[in-house]
């Protein structure tokens, strides 16, 4: 009786003294994703940890850091209506939302309406920006936290100089993906980006990403002989990668790759995913900067998996709203959008440097040495082994037996 | 050469519909019921079969066989807790059961749906092969599993034909198929035929759905296209007959295979839609339906 008494005085002592250490109102964030998806669910889950750590450092000046979660399903309508939700009834001061473009596109003009900061972890569709560009005033209020698709597509090219070209001895290739909003910039710059590498582009395949028998497709591409297929998929991701093993397509697959970006892909695709090579902008094992491999290993701990894509993104973004709110002084929406427009910050993908309005990409990140340069990753052996650039690789490129490479 | 590749392509996938299609018409035929949850049993039958073989270690073999268990499990609950409440119930009218038990297998199987992507997410999972290699036939470079898939989808349809004709209970499935009333009178107790029903198809579902998972791969998120590439080889073959499901499976097979090949993959099942409402509008019993 007596120790139980001295427990509930505990108890309640400790209740208080919580709540005292936040004594004003938290800096609540929202994040919006398609958690039954490993792309999205790294979203939430890399925004929770970094509120975590925000808070297990005191907070930003004694205020806590709240993550408020939302799942769209993949729907653009749930999200609109979980932004809305967000900005008018649970008061969040930003919002993190989606990797995928269509979801982004149709929350953008919200965003403008609500004058609710926004940004993507995942996003690439080149509009995105574009938008912000074309009509600031109203638009100001959305950040890119991922790449263009052009951008993308740009990085993929410049590791081809010498994946590609010197290592593999490509000379021809088949742009293969999947239809969405986000490939088709990407598309229109392999087009022009993998010619001027020298490669010469022999066909541009559009699957629909709801495709589950990709036979025919490799068929059609294997008679036309290419020394490479180019990839731009993410919506598909398993079921291509385990025909082309079972059927053993001799031609490799190099570019993007989403869903291979997580570590649960190998055993998604019982290990058909080997010699896979795709582009990512940070990976679990490289020290990117000196915040990736502490990232990767803290989510793992917590998680049990590594984090996709979106994941690394997510985290940086928590830390990128905090910051703009602690040296906005203020949660006023315009206030934390100038502060975020200043933006330098080193995060797990690189140094993040927002472009300014009047840039093509206005809101979307600076790219290049310095910045963020990208990775090549290629799955050996149940593990994905960095093999560009150069300065940060953990391995050589090593294809299965039955693929065939000039290199 | 590309003839021989849409003639072996379509041949397994064609086999792997019959497979799929087979239990739902046979269901429909002995006891009236359209199980909207089909393809959410089959989808969940193939995600637990990726699970066991692979995070629990069991090894292919193992994961089919845990695939299969589950598709006979789900196809128990699906009878005892959506089904058969629905039709005993005093309160729903007669003539309005029909609806309820299409509406309630369809929540039921959107329920599965959810829970299993809850659970393991949406992301497509592909069961471990039962066998590995590609053989080349005729200079066309085929994976031994994709062979594999069409053998074991018609040692499946063929055991299925020897117990309805060879034994006596498979012999009381089909006499409750033409005349219930008839076999109650001569003693049969016709909620033993509808379990027995429902068993041969959970096995069936359980194996369509393992096979599938190793020779394409399974999201949860596929649940209702595979339910209606059944419902659309059931009704083009006639509601109820399972020869005519046989030829409808083909059909449909072959079709969306020469027009992924010949046409474009983005396009695959318009086709089939076309002819399905050509059929319904000229021949709506179906190819080889009863009425």
């Amino acid at each position: 009786m007596k120790a139980s008494l001295t427990l509930l005085v505990a108890a309640c002592g400790l209740g208080m003294a919580t709540s005292a250490a936040w004594a004003e109102d938290p800096i609540r964030i929202g994040v919006i994703a398609e958690t039954s998806a490993i792309s999205g669910v790294s979203v939430p889950n890399g925004a929770k940890l970094a509120a975590e750590e925000i808070n297990a450092a005191g907070g930003v000046n004694g205020r806590k850091v709240e993550i408020v979660e939302y799942d769209d399903h993949n729907s653009a309508a749930d999200a609109v209506r979980a932004f809305q939700r967000a900005a008018e009834q649970d008061k969040v001061n930003a919002v993190i939302a989606t990797y995928i473009s269509e979801v982004m596109l149709a929350l953008e003009p919200w965003a403008g309406r609500l004058h609710m900061p926004l940004i993507t972890p995942g996003a690439a569709s080149n509009e995105i920006t574009k938008r912000v560009h074309d009509d600031y005033d109203h638009m100001k209020y959305v950040f890119a936290g991922y790449l263009a698709s052009t951008q993308i597509a740009d990085a993929v090219c410049e590791s081809g100089k010498d994946l590609l070209i010197n290592q593999m001895k490509v000379k021809t290739a088949v742009v293969v993906s999947e239809d969405a909003a986000w490939t088709i910039p990407l598309d229109e710059e392999y087009l022009k980006c993998l010619p001027s590498i020298g490669v010469k582009v022999l066909d541009h395949i559009r699957l629909s990403p709801d495709t589950t028998d990709f036979t025919p497709i490799f068929n059609k591409i294997e008679g036309e002989k290419p020394d490479v297929m180019i990839t731009g998929i993410s919506h598909v991701g398993v079921q291509p990668t385990v025909q082309w093993q079972q059927q053993q397509v001799p031609i490799p697959m190099y570019g993007v790759s989403s869903q291979a970006t997580s570590s649960t892909f190998w055993k998604d695709t019982n290990g058909a995913t080997d010699g896979v090579v795709f582009n990512m902008f940070s990976a679990p094992d490289v020290a990117v900067t000196p915040k990736t491999i502490p990232f990767a290993q803290a989510y793992q701990k917590k998680y049990g998996i590594v984090p996709g894509y979106a994941g690394y993104t997510a985290y940086d973004d928590v830390y990128m709203w905090v910051d703009a709110i602690k040296r906005a002084g203020s949660t006023d929406p315009d206030k934390i959008v100038a502060a975020m427009e200043t933006t330098d910050y080193v995060g797990t993908i690189g140094r993040i440097v927002f472009l300014p309005k009047d840039n093509t990409f206005a809101h979307g990140m600076t790219i290049g040495a310095g910045y963020i340069s990208g990775l090549m990753v290629q799955w050996q052996g149940g593990t994905p082994v960095t093999v560009w650039p150069a300065n940060v690789a953990t391995g050589k490129l090593k294809f299965p037996a039955f693929i065939k490479t000039g290199g | 050469m590309l003839e021989l590749q849409i003639l072996i392509d379509g041949f397994a996938i064609s086999s792997l519909y019959a497979l799929g299609a087979i239990g739902f018409t046979l269901i429909f035929g002995v006891s009236g019921v359209l199980n909207l949850s089909h393809g959410a049993i089959m989808a969940v039958a193939a995600i637990i079969a990726w699970y066991v073989a692979g995070d629990l270690g069991a090894g292919s073999y193992g994961g089919a066989l845990a695939g299969i268990a589950t598709g006979l499990a789900l196809s128990f609950v699906t009878y005892g807790l959506v089904v058969r409440p629905i039709q005993s119930s005093r309160t729903i009218a007669h003539e309005e059961k029909e609806i309820f038990v299409l509406t309630g297998t369809l929540l039921w199987g959107l329920m599965l749906q959810v829970a299993v992507a809850w659970i393991f997410t949406n992301n497509p999972k592909t069961v471990q092969p039962l066998v590995a290699g590609v053989v080349e036939i005729l200079g066309v470079r085929t994976p031994r599993n994709e062979i594999l898939t069409a053998v074991l989808s018609w040692v499946a349809i063929g055991l299925l034909w020897q117990l309805v004709h060879r034994t006596r209970a498979g012999k009381s499935l089909l006499a409750a198929s033409i005349n219930p009333r008839g076999l109650t009178l001569l003693g049969f107790e016709l909620s033993n035929v509808y379990l027995l029903v429902w068993a041969i198809y959970g096995v069936l579902a359980g194996i369509a759905g393992v096979l599938l998972g190793m020779f394409l791969g399974v999201s949860s998120d596929n649940a209702g296209t595979l339910t209606a590439s059944a419902f659309s080889i059931v009704v083009l073959g006639g509601l109820g007959s399972v020869t005519g499901s046989l030829v409808a499976a083909y059909v449909v097979g072959y079709l969306e295979t020469v027009t992924a090949y010949l046409v474009s993959p983005s396009i695959r099942t318009v086709p089939v839609l076309l002819l399905l409402v050509l059929v319904v509008y000229l021949r709506p019993q179906g190819l080889l339906g009863r009425r």
